[in-house]
């Protein structure tokens, strides 16, 4: 962690930054207790990672955490979340316990997709996180789907729909938005802007800026700095109330950085962003400094405190890793399981040979 | 012969056609400032420069379709997918524009693009990121489908497909690009499609198949070996246009043959190679074709599940031995 400047990077003074926000102390207290878990999450996924405890792809939330915890803290248990590969905080913020998380990466029994899905595929029904999605934009209409739930059982829930930058340059987001204005469904899209779609800068590929492209559709755009914590769960309280009442969609823009590399497999900087670049956002935009900086300012979290919060983060992800590392590897006939609905009465489902 | 791995093969082919005509452009997702997703393109930028090699959007339906147009036009295009899982996205660009212009346009169009990208099974990546997509490009006429399964043969073959006129879906295998070999070093080495290619001479058993599990035939080939049991390897390198006669002819040596591939089963290449033999070499069949396949699973991430789930050497044994009745 970084220390944070005197003022936040949105400009705002920090004095009476709670009261601005309409957080209570408990809440913010929370918001820290949450990044500083994901923070350590993410962390000893990375080790974990570099010893081959966790395969394949691996992206890291570290640097976007505010996002996970402020967007989803305003939701109700019964609300939705839907996200793409970069999510195992999101995960985590909806409910999913960090140990059936970190299994999931180990590949292990007590994932909570059984090992079969890994690091890029997290869902969990009871929690009402909806995945996990591989392919950018792949999750796009399955919010707009959930939205179209939602409305046609006249519940009064909202889906957010996280993703990436690059999302917006796919045709699929496109249809959607068009398609959740038209039968104003209660979806709000969030784009984690953290400047670069893996290694390519946003603004090499898009001609115009993310708020500006629900324009066509007649969604209302918002941006908010998403590495602020408390602007983050203030500004989604408010939407969310709002598209919970009939508002019909909504787009936000979630100005964010990612301290670490695209995955586990890809450099932290390089030919894309200087190493000075990822220093000076990790030295002026750590969420958890920049709340830190205000809590303190606030006279409601001092240094003891802090570090108490930290090692009961710590600990968790421990107990995570510790629970991942214990559950046992999936059982062979694991292979077949979940494949289709049941065994089929009539015909043939399978063709290896290996099952009729 | 020069060394080199097959990804510098696939470079080296890219740089050399990009050379000769000047109709050949790359896109793609990172294949310029990022020197490609697996570096394929690497330093090709600073030699072409960002007319011709050009970073796209992460927008595969787009860009692929682009490439089409541009070929329609008169370009020559080659379309990278960062791997092919993302070309599902440009399906009905790749298949109801690019596979059918020329016959919807009674021949007034021809479509020289060549799509490539990795495929194909890798290392715990999971149900979407994990698997062999070639029957999708295979099933509807009017695209070609090639893998090269060594360096020579993506240089060669990568070559030919950029010169082709026709759609090419040149598929790399993904757990390849750094398997070295030898590639010849004439002026311009071109290995035309629909050619297979015995890796492996043998008399006993035909071991039939393409892309990467090319290299799992060979292992198999050399533990069967070590049993007395001599099996040939015959490579097909383009799956469409297949060597149907290269088929027939190693079914005539040995009698009894095992395909094996890393895609599913279900209307798999194997099922219409098995297909082609039954109808035209039924009475030199000793046995009938086994075939070795993905488990018809989407691939699981747990690493002992993906191990299952993917063809083994001990299933490439276990089907030759069968057709063998040993």
């Amino acid at each position: 962690m970084a220390k944070a400047k005197t003022n936040t990077s949105s400009g705002a003074k920090t004095e009476d930054v709670l009261a601005r926000h309409g957080v209570t102390a408990k809440i913010a207290l929370e918001l820290m207790q949450e990044m500083l878990l994901y923070r350590r999450f993410e962390e000893k996924a990375e080790e974990s990672y570099a010893i081959g405890k966790i395969g394949g792809f691996c992206h890291l939330h570290i640097g976007q955490e505010a996002g996970a915890a402020g967007v989803i803290k305003v939701l109700q248990p019964e609300d939705y979340a839907i996200s793409a590969y970069r999510s195992h905080t999101q995960a985590i913020a909806k409910g999913i316990s960090p140990k059936a998380v970190m299994a999931e990466l180990y590949g292990r029994v007590g994932g909570i997709s059984g090992g079969k899905g890994g690091s890029m595929h997290v869902f969990g029904r009871d929690a009402r996180f909806f995945g996990g999605h591989g392919i950018v934009g792949g999750q796009v209409p399955l919010a707009t789907g959930i939205g179209w739930k939602i409305k046609y059982s006249g519940e009064n829930l909202v889906c957010i729909c996280f993703m990436g930058d690059a999302t917006v340059n796919q045709g699929g987001f496109h249809e959607c938005l068009n398609m959740a204005a038209v039968w104003e469904l209660p979806v709000i899209y969030v784009v984690e802007n953290n400047k670069y779609g893996m290694g390519t800068a946003f603004d090499r590929v898009s001609k115009t800026e993310i708020s500006a492209r629900s324009v066509p559709f007649d969604i209302p755009a918002s941006s908010v700095n998403g590495q602020d914590v408390l602007s983050t769960f203030k500004h989604f309280r408010n939407l969310t109330e709002e598209v919970r009442s009939g508002g019909g969609p909504r787009l936000v823009e979630l100005r964010t950085y990612r301290f670490r590399g695209h995955s586990m497999s890809d450099p932290v900087s390089g030919t894309y962003r200087s190493t000075e670049e990822v220093e000076r956002h990790k030295e002026e935009s750590d969420p958890i400094a920049i709340l830190r900086h205000q809590l303190f300012a606030e006279g409601v979290l001092d240094q003891d405190t802090l570090e108490e919060m930290d090692v009961t983060a710590k600990t968790i992800a421990a107990e995570a890793t510790d629970f991942a590392d214990e559950s046992p590897i999936p059982e062979p006939e694991a292979l077949y399981e979940n494949v289709w609905a049941a065994t089929n009465v009539h015909g043939r489902l399978f063709f290896d040979g290996q099952r009729t | 012969m020069a060394t080199m791995t097959y990804r510098e093969a696939l470079n080296e082919a890219l740089r050399e056609e990009m050379d000769r005509d000047p109709d050949v452009f790359l896109m793609g997702e990172e294949v310029a400032e990022y020197d490609g997703a697996y570096k394929v393109s690497k330093g090709l930028l600073d030699v072409f420069g960002d007319q011709r090699v050009v970073d796209a959007p992460i927008s595969e339906l787009g860009f692929a379709g682009l490439g089409v147009g541009a070929a329609m036009a008169g370009l020559r295009p080659v379309i990278e997918f960062m791997t092919f899982n993302f070309a599902y996205l440009a399906l009905d660009q790749i298949i109801n524009n690019a596979s059918k212009l020329r016959y919807m346009s009674g021949g007034q169009f021809k479509v020289p693009i060549t799509f490539r990208g990795p495929n194909g099974p890798a290392l715990q990546l999971g149900a979407q990121h994990s698997q062999a997509c070639e029957t999708y490009f295979l099933h509807a006429p009017g695209c070609k489908v090639v893998t090269p399964a060594t360096p020579a043969d993506a240089k060669g073959l990568l070559k030919a497909s950029i010169r082709d006129d026709d759609p090419v879906a040149f598929m790399e295998g993904e757990l390849l690009y750094n398997l070295k070999g030898e590639v010849p070093e004439e002026d311009d080495f071109v290995i035309p499609l629909g050619v297979a290619d015995l890796k492996r001479v043998g008399s006993d058993v035909s071991i039939i198949t393409h892309g990467q599990m090319v290299h799992l035939a060979l292992q198999a080939s050399d533990k069967l070996e070590s049993e007395g049991i001599e099996a040939e390897v015959l490579d097909l390198r383009s799956v469409r246009p297949l060597d149907v006669d290269a088929i027939l002819e190693t079914v005539q040596k040995t009698n009894r043959v095992v395909y094996l591939e890393d895609s599913w089963p279900y209307a798999g290449t194997g099922a219409q190679v098995v297909s082609i033999i039954q109808e035209e070499a039924f009475d030199h069949l000793d046995a009938p074709v086994l075939r070795v396949t993905q488990a018809d699973v989407p691939m699981p991430y747990a690493k002992n599940l993906e191990a299952l789930a993917k063809p083994s050497v001990e299933q490439v044994l276990e089907s030759c031995k069968k057709v063998l009745y040993r």
